[in-house]
């Protein structure tokens, strides 16, 4: 956890801000670093769009995910219908949209479980360090080792499919390498002075882990979940894609994928339309994810 | 080093135990059964079906008879789906075909990812490495069944360069291979990549440079021992996943693999089958994880066999 240093190269070092307030000039620092970035930039932005327009657009289409116009069928990009329609006459941009909120939805949650899940978990063996951190870390270890995505294959098998049930099997799995950052960084914290003074102070453990040492492994965390939300959705659309995930009338991402593909060789934008917007999607979380690291100088990498 | 392969085969014991008593149990508490099909099968039948097949014993019995058959002959039972059939035979007549996707995607992800990993790290900051980079960053960001389907459209479907499903001829392996090893050979390439312009830094880089060493023999013979290490153990997670990856690819090109079997067992709740392909599975990627670190070990001298 170095702080973040200006650069030496531009010569003088700064005098007056640093002292002031240092916590705050650290984000600042960093949010100007971000901002240079141009592929993150470019990132956050489309991100911010598809959220919006996923959330506030199907209001504004006055078409439902699931009206049908079978007279119409499938057809190809048109005035009326801007990225066509599926075999039942469903208008594809509006079930994009509505896929989107599912898509984005199951990727927060999850995300949110994992986080907690590993947040908590490499914080207490962390800081609690000796055996207990070995006994910890050992069963993360042999986790990892397990073949997890046909475990959650099977629980999508044989425990109906439903979403809950999804985000928990999701979480469940990508909080492995969370934990394994957190504790890194926590056992590099816990010999820092301003933790022997909470302890002095006779804080309790809770307080000083939740209060005092997460706020400051709060960049690592950031950048992480940054990373963890792309292979999150990823997961969802591949569950989704062999039909486990998401049930119809519903639609991800994943099953608007999957049914393209079915009908790919007729109706070549049922594939490519659902198959772009998430790839986009993936392309600027990752490049949000690969800006905030250099941003908030993170130095503890996935693998 | 025996004592390092023998210490960590007898650490996947447990592993390989508890992977077993999990998914018993977890295919077992689960709702429905195999003989629960479309339609109602009579009771008296049921009951001889069960029977038939020892599903009628209390269930940790039925537990440990499992156990037992597959630890002591490696019997894994018979399918329930199948009739006549034992999981035995189903596996050793699919498996290949999975293992053998699997190696086409292997090579590709090496083939492609460390030459270009090699010279992006070597060119830095040219055309060369942000095309590179770009490249990397379309395999991360769109997923094989993204990647395979539109392949399958545009080479199969409208160019006819290749056929769009089946597993025959020897063209019928590249469309899946390169589909299935895209994605590792852009994380194979930016793993090289960062790897090889750390190791270019180092002191011993520039010795070999001062002694007037050609740079391709820096580059092949110095270097790319160490620059490789990162690559190495990414292999073990990068197994597990093309084992996994094949679920989707085998059922976008009908590939008459494992991996489309287990889909389809699960979803006809053919225990034995499901069951039977998760050991085997898990049995792989705990030992190809090995030789992976084993490779890994052999390759850097600062770790060592313990």
């Amino acid at each position: 956890m170095s702080t973040a240093s200006s650069p030496l190269a531009s010569g003088l070092p700064p005098l007056a801000s640093a002292a002031s307030d240092a916590a705050s000039s650290l984000w600042r620092d960093s949010w100007h670093r971000l901002r240079k970035n141009r592929p993150a930039v470019i990132g956050g932005a489309l991100l911010l769009l598809l959220g919006v327009l996923c959330v506030a657009g199907p209001w504004f289409l006055h078409a439902s995910y699931q009206d049908q116009n079978l007279d119409l069928g499938a057809s190809a990009p048109s005035a009326q219908h801007w990225l066509g329609t599926d075999t039942l006459g469903r208008d594809l941009l509006v079930r994009l949209l509505y896929g989107g909120r599912i898509s984005i939805g199951v990727g927060l949650c999850a995300t949110f479980v994992a986080l907690t899940i590993g947040v908590s978990y490499g914080a207490v063996a962390g800081y609690v360090g000796g055996k207990t951190d070995a006994l910890m870390m050992r069963g993360v270890d042999i986790l990892y080792s397990l073949p997890f995505t046909i475990f959650v294959i099977l629980l999508m098998v044989f425990f109906g499919r439903n979403i809950i049930l999804l985000f928990v099997a999701i979480g469940a799995v990508e909080w492995l390498t969370m934990a394994r950052i957190v504790r890194g960084q926590i056992m590099a914290l816990k010999k820092m002075e301003f933790i022997e003074a909470a302890r002095s102070l006779g804080l309790s453990n809770r307080r000083i882990i939740f209060r005092h040492m997460i706020p400051n492994v709060l960049g690592p965390i950031i950048v992480y979940t940054t990373l963890t939300i792309p292979a999150v959705m990823l997961l969802e659309a591949f569950l989704s894609f062999l039909g486990l995930g998401v049930q119809p009338p519903m639609s991800s991402w994943g099953t608007l994928i999957k049914d393209g593909a079915e009908k790919m060789e007729e109706f070549w934008w049922l594939l490519v339309f659902p198959g772009g917007v998430f790839s986009l999607t993936l392309f600027s979380l990752n490049f949000l994810g690969d800006g905030l690291r250099d941003a908030l100088d993170v130095r503890a990498s996935k693998d | 080093m025996l004592r390092f392969v023998a210490s960590r085969l007898l650490q996947a014991i447990p592993v390989m135990l508890i992977i077993i008593t999990v998914s018993f149990f977890m295919l077992r508490l689960a709702p429905g059964g195999p003989f629960t099909a479309e339609k109602a099968v009579p009771p008296e039948i049921l009951r001889n079906l069960e029977a038939h097949y020892g599903l009628d014993k209390p269930l940790y019995v039925q537990f440990f008879t499992y156990l037992g058959k597959v630890v002591l002959h490696g019997d894994l039972g018979p399918s329930f789906k199948y009739s006549n059939r034992t999981v035995n035979e189903i596996l050793a007549d699919k498996l290949p075909v999975s293992l053998e996707l699997g190696g086409w995607a292997l090579l590709v992800a090496l083939g492609l990812g460390l030459p270009l990993g090699v010279a992006a790290a070597v060119r830095r900051n040219t055309i060369l490495d942000y095309l590179c980079s770009a490249v990397g960053m379309i395999g991360i960001c769109v997923p094989t069944f993204v990647l395979g389907p539109l392949l399958a459209l545009s080479l199969g479907i409208y160019l006819h360069w290749f056929n769009v499903s089946g597993w025959y001829g020897p063209t019928d392996r590249i469309l899946p291979g390169v589909t299935l090893g895209f994605v590792y050979a852009a994380y194979v390439m930016r793993l090289t990549r960062g790897g090889m312009l750390e190791v270019l830094n180092q002191d011993y880089i520039r010795t070999a440079r001062a002694k007037g060493a050609s740079e391709a023999r820096i580059v092949l013979r110095h270097a790319l021992r160490g620059g490789l290490l990162p690559v190495v153990s990414f292999l073990g997670p990068a197994i597990a996943g093309i084992l996994t990856g094949s679920f989707v690819i085998e059922t976008i090109f009908q590939i008459p693999g494992l991996g489309r079997e287990f889909v389809n067992s699960a979803f006809n709740r053919d225990y034995t089958l499901v069951l039977g392909t998760v050991i085997l599975y898990a049995g792989l990627i705990v030992l190809l994880n090995l030789v992976a670190d084993i490779v890994q070990v052999w390759l850097n001298p600062k770790l060592k066999f313990e």
